[in-house]
């Protein structure tokens, strides 16, 4: 067994990651600035900049189911049950102790089992939800028939709103969890430059060194 | 204008014709008058400016139609300026004259134009009738109660000013005679003609035949073509008894308009006269209120020139007339449930000229040393005062630059008629609508809502036919008694009366549609899409910005807020303990 710094988040993921991250971010404060609770921009350029930003993630997410499918990351989404106890426990309980945390990072498994179950409900779930009642919300004239007496649009909105304050809570469970480890920066690191701390097998690390060298960082 | 009431003591003061003046009113009233009673107006000088707030007498209408220089608008989109009239009327052999009356002209119009007068006796301008395609209720000036000056019925001697005709001085005018049409007051271009009342009035109502030049008849004979707005105008912008009164988006301001006051009739751009858009042929045009399109699917966006039944922004421009932009995308999707009007006539009353939004019949009747008097204490944008009290009629309010009321509105307008009875215990409406969310055929229109208080038949339960003008003693406009006049009224027109009046408020609804704005001067989105917007009180429907789900938000914010704390707690757990453990 030994340590070494390798590449598990490649370049289009980080690009990912950080671009749906700002997309995000305005959506959110686009978002609730349309949903009445500030006027910090008019509504017009707040509902532009919404669905500019949403035909940007939706873009985006189609690179990225391509990429996940294509490359089989979405493996690193299959959920588990084993050690889900143990970093739940963990989150629970051992933090505050001092312990570490249970779960090895692999290089091919790169989220811990809570972690990987968080994200697919994201993915699953979440995002599908929040993408489609916009989609509705922002196409309402071309299905809603004119109707606008009907329950329809009112139903669409409020599971818009509610995704959203569902996704703000998940970007503060986010934020926080990056302060679990070492310190915040070591968290967030491995997301900028793609290395991070894995612990190899021999096997692995001769695998790595022999197929795919440039995964690994030179010390 | 009213001739003003000077201070005596101070006569000689005064320049000779306003004591001349004051000696004609003297003398044809036949009364003294009390100038110190009114002094407060006076302060001082004795000498009042020609728009003295109190004035004397009678002299609605006196003053109505263009002043100034007849406007020259575009009557065709055919790009050019230039008259493409086959005809110069001014050569025409048959109207050299000399005329000496509106028939005579009349008659020599219809000379060559010899199918003109079969059409125009079928036309609302001429008939006052109207029978409603939708309601079938029978409507039209001729019988119609309003909340301005109530009804011109029984009226006509003064209503018929605006009478498409010569001679109509009572209900019994006879809608068959070509002759009485009147083809100069929509067609004539000196503006130099003009209409009084028919029949003489109250004595106290002389003022308006006064100070009149007689007509050249043949000249404006001589002058006619196509109606400039000016012609239109003469009427329609002083419907309800002054400028602007009623409708608030037709006023005097649109004689000469800016582009700020209307993006169409604007008089340095596009010049638009009144038939570009109330298009029409063979003397019918196109638009009325009382049947309208609410929601236009049959002329959408037309080439200029191209025949077209309607008299919708969207006959010209279609539904989807907004830039190819996300923007642009996102207003099309507005046209099938919001009227062009409500986001493109963000204010109406503009250019200076005031609607009244107000009436009070109860306080008419008032005098001042036995005079009918009105008092002129709003000054509008323009620096004209208008009339706040006027004994023959009441109390004014009003108000200008307004903005709108937002109704859904499926266009068919239904009328409170002299037959509707109605619970006196609710505010009548005048005329009301249907619209809703539901109904796609509906849309979100502007309105101008006016507010009065009138007399009613209170053992029926009905409005009331005035008799208003006439040289009895029964018409109100002289002897102000509200008695004897809904009792003549009433049986002029063999209407049922219980012999009791009570007054009742009464609302009426005018659509806006004039006064279009600049685009940069279009309703930004947040005029509505907020909750304190401009459509706060239009219920029925979910509307982003202004709608919200009180219980999801509160789940949400806990939610948010549970997160929040929880992590804190979280993190200061980790902390604590972590020093602890040193």
């Amino acid at each position: 067994m030994s340590t070494r710094y390798v590449k598990i988040f490649t370049a289009f993921e980080r690009f990912w990651h950080w671009t749906q991250m700002s997309l995000i971010m305005v959506l959110i404060f686009t978002g609730f600035g349309i949903h009445g609770f500030y006027h910090v921009m008019d509504f017009g350029t707040q509902v532009t900049t919404h669905v500019v930003a949403a035909i940007g993630l939706i873009v985006l997410w189609v690179f990225a189911i391509f990429w996940h499918l294509t490359t089989g990351t979405w493996r690193h989404y299959v959920p588990t049950t084993n050690g889900l106890l143990k970093v739940t426990r963990f989150y629970a309980w051992g933090i505050f102790k001092g312990e570490h945390h249970p779960y090895r990072k692999a290089y091919w498994r790169k989220h811990n089992p809570l972690q990987a179950l968080s994200y697919l409900g994201l993915k699953l779930v979440l995002f599908p939800v929040i993408w489609i009642s916009g989609m509705l919300y922002l196409l309402y004239g071309f299905w809603g028939a004119g109707d606008y007496a009907g329950q329809s649009l009112q139903l669409v909105a409020l599971t818009h709103t509610a995704i959203a304050y569902a996704m703000v809570v998940f970007v503060i469970a986010h934020v926080y969890l990056l302060t679990t480890g070492d310190s915040f920066i070591e968290h967030v690191k491995p997301m900028i430059t793609g290395y991070d701390e894995v612990e190899l097998t021999p096997a692995e690390e001769a695998y790595l060194q022999e197929d795919d060298p440039h995964r690994i960082k030179k010390e | 204008m009213g001739r003003s009431v000077g201070n005596t003591h101070n006569l000689t003061s005064m320049g000779w014709k306003l004591f001349l003046a004051t000696l004609l009113a003297l003398l044809s009233f036949t009364r003294f008058i009390y100038a110190a009673e009114v002094a407060p107006l006076s302060s001082g000088s004795g000498v009042e400016p020609a728009d003295a707030p109190v004035s004397v007498g009678i002299d609605e209408y006196s003053n109505i139609g263009n002043k100034g220089p007849w406007d020259k608008p575009v009557t065709s989109l055919d790009g050019s300026r230039a008259s493409k009239s086959t005809t110069d009327h001014a050569t025409l052999e048959e109207l050299q004259g000399p005329f000496y009356s509106g028939p005579e002209v009349t008659k020599a119009c219809l000379g060559c134009h010899n199918k003109a007068g079969e059409q125009f006796i079928k036309n609302k301008h001429w008939t006052w009738k109207y029978t409603h395609p939708v309601t079938g209720q029978k409507l039209g000036k001729g019988v119609l109660i309003n909340n301005f000056c109530t009804n011109a019925k029984g009226n006509e001697g003064m209503c018929a000013q605006c009478h498409a005709g010569y001679n109509m001085k009572d209900s019994n005018f006879d809608f068959s005679n070509q002759e009485n049409i009147d083809c100069l007051v929509c067609h004539e271009a000196t503006g130099n003609y003009y209409k009084t009342p028919t029949t003489t009035g109250n004595k106290a109502c002389s003022v308006m035949f006064e100070g009149k030049p007689p007509i050249d008849w043949t000249k404006s004979a001589q002058s006619v073509g196509l109606s400039a707005r000016s012609n239109c105008g003469a009427c329609h912008f002083y419907g309800g008894g002054g400028d602007n009164v009623k409708h608030g988006d037709l006023s005097s301001a649109l004689f000469h308009p800016t582009k700020a006051v209307d993006v169409h009739m604007d008089e340095a751009g596009p010049n638009f006269s009144c038939v570009i858009c109330h298009v029409g042929q063979g003397h019918e045009w196109s638009g009325s209120r009382y049947q309208m399109l609410a929601k236009d699917e049959v002329g959408l966006a037309r080439k200029p020139g191209m025949p077209r039944e309607t008299a919708s922004c969207e006959s010209c421009h279609g539904d989807q007339p907004h830039p190819a932009t996300l923007t642009g995308f996102k207003l099309d999707d507005h046209t099938d449930r919001v009227a062009c009007e409500t986001c493109h006539i963000p204010r109406f009353a503009k250019g200076g000229v005031a609607t009244e939004t107000d009436w009070d019949w109860r306080t008419a009747g008032r005098l001042k040393d036995g005079e009918g008097y009105k008092l002129k204490e709003y000054t509008q944008g323009d620096g004209q005062h208008r009339a706040t009290y006027k004994s023959i009629k009441g109390t004014f309010k009003y108000d200008e630059n307004m903005e709108p009321i937002y109704r859904w509105f499926d266009g068919v307008m239904h009328y409170t008629t002299i037959d509707t009875r109605f619970d006196p215990d609710e505010a009548v409406d005048i005329n009301w609508f249907n619209g809703s969310p539901a109904d796609p055929d509906s849309r979100i229109w502007p309105f101008k809502r006016m507010h009065t208080v009138q007399p009613y038949d209170k053992g029926n339960n009905t409005l009331v036919y005035m008799h208003l003008w006439g040289d009895d003693d029964a018409a109100f406009w002289g002897n102000y008694d509200f008695g004897k006049a809904i009792k003549v009224g009433m049986e002029k027109s063999d209407i049922p009366y219980s012999g009791e009046f009570g007054f009742i408020d009464t609302y009426s609804y005018w659509p806006i549609n004039h006064m279009v704005a600049p685009k940069e001067d279009a309703l930004a989105c947040q005029e509505c899409h907020a909750k304190e917007g401009r459509l706060k009180e239009l219920p029925g429907f979910y509307m982003p910005g202004r709608d919200s789900n009180r219980w999801l938000d509160l789940i949400g914010i806990f939610a948010v807020l549970a997160t929040l704390l929880g992590v804190l707690g979280h993190g200061a757990l980790r902390l604590i303990l972590a020093r602890r453990r040193g």
